[in-house]
């Protein structure tokens, strides 16, 4: 790579000539301070409309101030970030979006993890006469199951429109009107629920400030806690444990579930239960539903159609539902893990536990925020009550006065209780399908799977494609992650599937539920996910049972209540139907 | 033309067609059928003929008679008096203010006198509708001659010229398409920026309304010397006469060979479609233009990437302006050596500026570079309406300065009105005397730009909302002293920070203002006065002794604030008084003052 040389702030070093001033100060050491930029380089979101100018900087030979985002680097620049010109503006920058910001601080979501907060205090921002000069935005609260929109605190730094666009294709959320009116908004000023959203919250996990924050149910669950007559169920799901950490200061990839159980005991669930064998249980149904598909397809029968989608992604059915009205007969009919274990929870425990099922509270632990909106699905009769975030949970157990960090590890309750490894992968990208074919594979060939791994459906590509073999079939598989790049797939589908896949998994949030929505902020550092993901993988080989049809509470509901995977009891508990949604 | 032997031509520009020039054209065909002169007599709508405070013009050709202020009633006495009898009606022709003498041809007068007519040279000359009118005036002639020469030789000859754009920037033309040139694709395009928004300006929509064929051509040899198949004009949608201009243009230069495949028997192909614009301001910034052409929101991203890199659709894009590109094919009939010997050392050729304000002669001008604003104003312009004093003149439309007496000799180019605080612009140049208030101005060019601002980046849409928010409050008296430094740092910082020109230049009419008339700035803030007398809360209007109690102000007062008895002096009640100042106007004695 052709190397340039560049002088910033007295120092001076050699970077590639494709680096932006901010790449290079980033080489040089220099913390430039950014609001709108946001790079993950680990997926393929990049927000750089250089529109907040906070990280404008001084450039030799030039007239006005450069921003560090977007300017390329030439030979023989010399920059200064630190003048009295630069700290004068970006200073002034900061003050002028305070200008227009509610200063309800104290009592605002994202109190503490706010970027523009952060800058407030970074630049030393003392003089209050300033910031409360002149008209300030007000814009009516909009809000859906999932998230709430507060556009009165947005900073127009676009992140949310880049993801909700560039990298999810969803289209919800544009720049509207303009001048000190301009924000970001959805089609026809519609409210969001009634647009293409697919509530998956991305926009949510980009937001620097408060103006994008998930629907908080934590109330709730202290309420159904303190009632007396209600047993109430918490199940978790698998991203959870490996991100809830970073939340009580533990590095980015510590798996914390037996704290993490120890917690919601302490908080006071009856019953502290893993989706992870709902998501054994979704295997099972799935790959059934997937071997059964094959087959027929293989006898010519035209009744089914291939490739088999998974379906466990809220977000993914609601932008199918919208997108791809056409194709609705593709994805699987097999609920969701969270909604699998609640219709679990309220019929086969509540009648083995003789708990009354009306006298049940199902709540739920999720890396996401389109799980809030999956709960509110009438098909599911509210199975699962309440659904909370990672974030929630964490804040949950700081109201309960919990150390985290001291508390002795618990293990989950049984029989809800008991998972595979499979079941754990669910939370990262190519996990679900991975899990799938652990046991479809046992299932044509009859024979025990010995190499568990299937190294070639993990990574991170947007989309990838591998074929496993199961004796003599091949069966060819599709990953992909990010609406957009789901997208692509499906696009390709439509066209006649010409590489013929059996089988794709989606998720809707990049790198799958480890980077959902409702996970803790991860403030663009890309490396998290790895390491979340990293985590799973880690706590997949660590459990004896790998695969879902091997964990044995999943044998004893099948063998005593269900019967066989896509039964008649099965099919009317576990699956479920889709209908297209017109939005806009 | 070879068998008519006298021409009238009509205005049909914007203005004058408003004034009922279409009425015009109509009773004057009505009446020279009625003499059976209708084989010999040629009537023709043209394009602008730039007085526009004299419109509608007519003019006879081959004695050149031009005639002002035309109504349709005046045809039969033209027709009947000078075409049958040769007899000029008096009545019609230009005064001239100072020797009160008619003038009969439009080269004796002041307003003409010092212009030159290069982008401008077929306006009011030819039928824009009829391209073989075009075409007799050596149209499409500079594209047969490029299509000879070597694409480099092409640019060549436009960087010889000196040509810079003439939309704002003030870019050299021939850079920008070497730019382009050398970006290798498959496809290239060449946009004409035809999204003239500056309030009062009319330069573009003269030129596409008076001479299509001049643009539609350029663009031709524009692609021709970059390499590009395709061109756009993008247009604003409110200029329906210019668009209609335009597409029948483009429709006949397609019906003549000379847009589509194999152009002139030539290997290069080259067509034209038009984009409209919705009318927003910044949609004339280049990128913002294309994002808009794209389907996208009209708002701009940072360069590099230039057009000229990744444009249209990612693909390597030429963008000029609408007199850039009618400018083009001059230079390649008369040479290059020819234009570069008009104008500045470092600006060549002519400007068109609209002429407006407060000056007797509003109207379309083009003058060589390096005229000095004195020149423009006091003889083209013919000087301050009704004898008033010249306070400024504010050049560069909404995004320009004010410059004032002290600049009056400065040669008009790039560079010069840069130096001096303001710029070049498209061309607005808006003149203003002592009864203009110049933080009232500053502040009605802020709501333009606050407004018309894409709300993209902070400084401005945060920033120029701000500063609008403290002209508002000093113009209503309730200013201090440390607004008057927010103003400067907060200008300050907008400039050096906003992303795109409109921002960057947004403070331009404060900061240029707040220097050159601190003064009134500080009476504004600090004595709550506005000596212009336009602030109505910074004025109260009072009666002196010179009163004679006629009662003409009391009875004309629309708030019954003026008070008193037949025959004595009366008196104003303050809390009353909406400062409309009708009893001023009323007041046969001067008896009222303001202040």
């Amino acid at each position: 790579m052709a190397q340039v040389k560049v002088t910033i702030d007295g120092i001076t070093l050699e970077v590639p000539k494709e680096y932006t001033v901010l790449e290079a100060a980033q080489k040089a050491n220099i913390d430039i301070p950014t609001l709108c930029y946001l790079n993950l380089h680990e997926t393929s979101m990049k927000s750089n409309k250089a529109s907040c100018r906070v990280c404008v900087v001084e450039v030799e030979g030039r007239r006005n101030l450069a921003p560090a985002c977007v300017t390329p680097i030439t030979e023989g620049m010399v920059i200064k970030t630190n003048t009295m010109r630069v700290l004068k503006a970006r200073k002034k920058i900061v003050e002028l979006l305070l200008s227009d910001h509610p200063k309800d601080c104290l009592v605002c979501t994202k109190a503490g993890d706010c970027e523009l907060q952060n800058l407030v205090e970074k630049f030393g921002i003392r003089n209050s006469s300033e910031i409360n000069k002149g008209e300030q935005s007000t814009y009516p609260i909009d809000q859906s199951y999932s998230l709430i929109r507060d556009m009165d605190k947005c900073v127009m730094c676009r992140r949310c429109e880049t993801m909700c666009n560039q990298v999810q294709s969803v289209g919800a959320l544009a720049g509207v009107e303009r001048g000190f009116k301009a924000i970001v908004g959805t089609a026809f000023n519609k409210p969001i629920m009634e647009t293409v959203c697919t509530h998956c919250g991305q926009c949510v996990a980009v937001c620097p400030t408060g103006a994008l924050t998930e629907r908080e149910n934590i109330d709730e669950v202290v309420k159904a806690i303190a009632n007396p007559h209600k047993k109430v169920i918490v199940q978790v799901a698998p991203a959870v444990r490996v991100a809830l950490g970073e939340d009580f200061d533990y590095p980015a990839g510590s798996i914390v579930t037996g704290k993490m159980v120890a917690a919601l005991k302490q908080i006071g669930f009856d019953y502290v239960f893993d989706t992870d064998f709902a998501a054994d249980v979704t295997i099972m149904e799935e790959g059934a539903e997937l071997v059964s598909r094959i087959e027929k397809v293989l006898k010519r029968e035209t009744d089914v159609k291939l490739p088999i989608l998974t379906s466990c992604c809220p977000a993914w059915v609601n932008f199918y539902e919208t997108q791809f009205t056409d194709l609705l007969d593709l994805p699987s009919t097999a609920r969701s893990p969270q909604q699998i274990f609640g219709a679990i929870a309220k019929s086969y425990f509540s009648e083995k536990m003789n708990i009354p099922k009306e006298d049940m509270v199902v709540v739920s632990v999720m890396p996401c925020l389109a799980k809030k909106y999956e709960v509110e699905r009438p098909e599911f009769n509210h199975d699962v009550d309440i659904s909370i975030s990672t974030r929630e949970l964490a804040r949950l157990i700081k109201q309960m006065n919990i150390n985290f960090e001291s508390l002795k590890e618990a293990e989950f309750d049984r029989p809800l209780g008991e998972s595979s490894g499979a079941g754990i992968i669910f939370g990262t990208t190519g996990g679900v399908i991975e899990a799938a074919v652990r046991t479809a594979y046992e299932k044509i060939t009859g024979e025990s799977l010995e190499k568990i791994d299937f190294y070639e459906l993990r990574g991170f590509e947007g989309v990838r494609t591998a074929t496993v073999k199961a004796g003599d079939l091949e069966i060819n598989i599709g990953i992909a992650h990010g609406l957009k790049n789901a997208r692509m797939i499906m696009d390709e589908i439509r066209a006649g599937n010409p590489r013929n896949l059996h089988a794709i998994e989606v998720m809707a949030c990049p790198g799958g539920c480890i980077g959902g929505a409702g996970q803790p902020y991860h403030h663009g550092d890309g490396e998290i996910l790895q390491k979340r993901r990293q985590a799973l993988y880690k706590d997949d080989v660590a459990n004896e049972i790998r695969k879902s049809h091997e964990n044995s509470e999943v044998i004893a509901l099948y063998d005593t209540y269900l019967k066989t995977p896509i039964s008649e009891k099965a099919h009317a508990l576990l699956h479920t139907y889709y209908k297209a949604q017109e939005r806009i | 033309m070879s068998k008519y032997t006298m021409h009238i031509l009509v205005c049909g520009g914007t203005g004058c067609m408003s004034s009922h020039s279409i009425e015009i054209v109509e009773n004057l065909k009505k009446y020279i059928a009625k003499t059976g002169m209708q084989d010999i007599v040629q009537v023709l709508r043209t394009g602008c003929f730039g007085f526009c405070e004299k419109g509608p013009i007519v003019k006879i050709l081959p004695d050149n008679t031009f005639y002002v202020q035309v109504k349709p009633e005046d045809a039969e006495e033209i027709i009947k008096e000078h075409i049958v009898k040769g007899r000029k009606v008096a009545r019609l022709l230009y005064t001239d203010p100072t020797t009160e003498r008619h003038i009969s041809d439009s080269k004796h007068m002041e307003f003409y006198k010092k212009q030159m007519r290069v982008a401008l040279r077929n306006c009011g000359f030819i039928d824009p509708t009829n391209i073989e009118e075009y075409i007799a005036r050596d149209g499409y002639a500079a594209l047969a001659k490029v299509l000879t020469m070597s694409q480099e030789d092409v640019i060549n000859e436009v960087k010889k010229s000196g040509l810079r754009g003439r939309g704002g920037g003030g870019f050299p033309t021939g850079l920008k398409w070497e730019f382009a040139y050398k970006n290798k694709s498959d496809q290239k395009y060449v946009v004409c920026n035809a999204d003239e928004g500056d309030p009062g300006a009319f330069m573009d929509r003269s030129i596409l309304e008076g001479d299509p064929n001049s643009v539609v051509e350029a663009m031709a040899i524009c692609g021709y010397a970059i390499g590009a198949q395709k061109g756009l004009v993008y247009i604003r949608a409110e200029y329906p006469l210019a668009i209609k201009r335009l597409e029948a243009a483009i429709h006949s230069a397609r019906e003549y060979g000379l847009l589509g495949e194999n152009i002139l028997g030539t290997s290069f192909s080259f067509d034209i479609e038009i984009r409209f614009g919705a009318g927003a301001f910044v949609c004339g910034e280049e990128t913002a233009l294309i994002h808009s052409m794209e389907g996208k929101r009209g708002e701009p991203t940072t360069k590099p990437p230039f057009p000229a890199a990744s444009g249209y659709w990612g693909k390597p894009t030429n963008v000029n302006n609408v007199e850039t590109f009618a400018n083009i094919p001059v230079i390649f009939l008369k040479g290059a050596d020819w234009f570069n010997k008009i104008g500045t050392e470092k600006s060549k050729g002519t400007k068109v500026f609209a002429l407006a304000g407060k000056i007797n002669n509003v109207g379309l001008i083009e003058v060589p570079m390096g005229i000095t604003l004195r020149e423009v104003i006091y003889d083209i312009g013919g000087g301050i309406k009704d004898g008033k004093k010249f306070k400024a003149v504010q050049t560069g439309g909404p995004s320009g300065g004010c410059l004032t007496e002290k600049d009056l000799n400065t040669p008009i180019d790039f560079d010069n009105l840069i130096a001096k605080g303001s710029m070049m612009g498209s061309g607005g140049m808006i003149v203003m005397d002592e009864d203009d208030c110049m933080p009232a101005v500053a502040k009605f060019y802020l709501e333009f730009t606050a407004e018309e601002s894409c709300g993209k980046c902070t400084p401005c849409r945060v920033g120029t909302k701000r500063l609008l928010e403290i002209l508002e409050k000093i113009v209503a008296g309730k200013g201090t002293e440390g607004d008057l430094v927010t103003l400067e740092e907060l200008g300050n910082t907008i400039k050096d920070t906003a992303l795109c020109g409109l921002g960057q230049t947004a403070p331009n009419p404060v900061l240029s203002t707040l220097k050159e008339f601190k003064a009134e700035y500080i009476a504004h803030v600090r004595d709550k006065k506005c000596p212009a007398g336009q602030c109505s809360a910074l004025l109260s209007y009072m009666i002196t002794d010179k009163c004679i109690g006629c009662t003409a102000c009391a009875r004309n007062c629309p708030v019954n604030a003026i008070t008193g008895v037949v025959k004595k002096q009366h008196t104003i009640d303050q809390s009353k008084c909406i400062k409309c100042g009708a009893c001023i106007n009323k007041c046969k004695f001067d008896a009222i003052i303001k202040g």
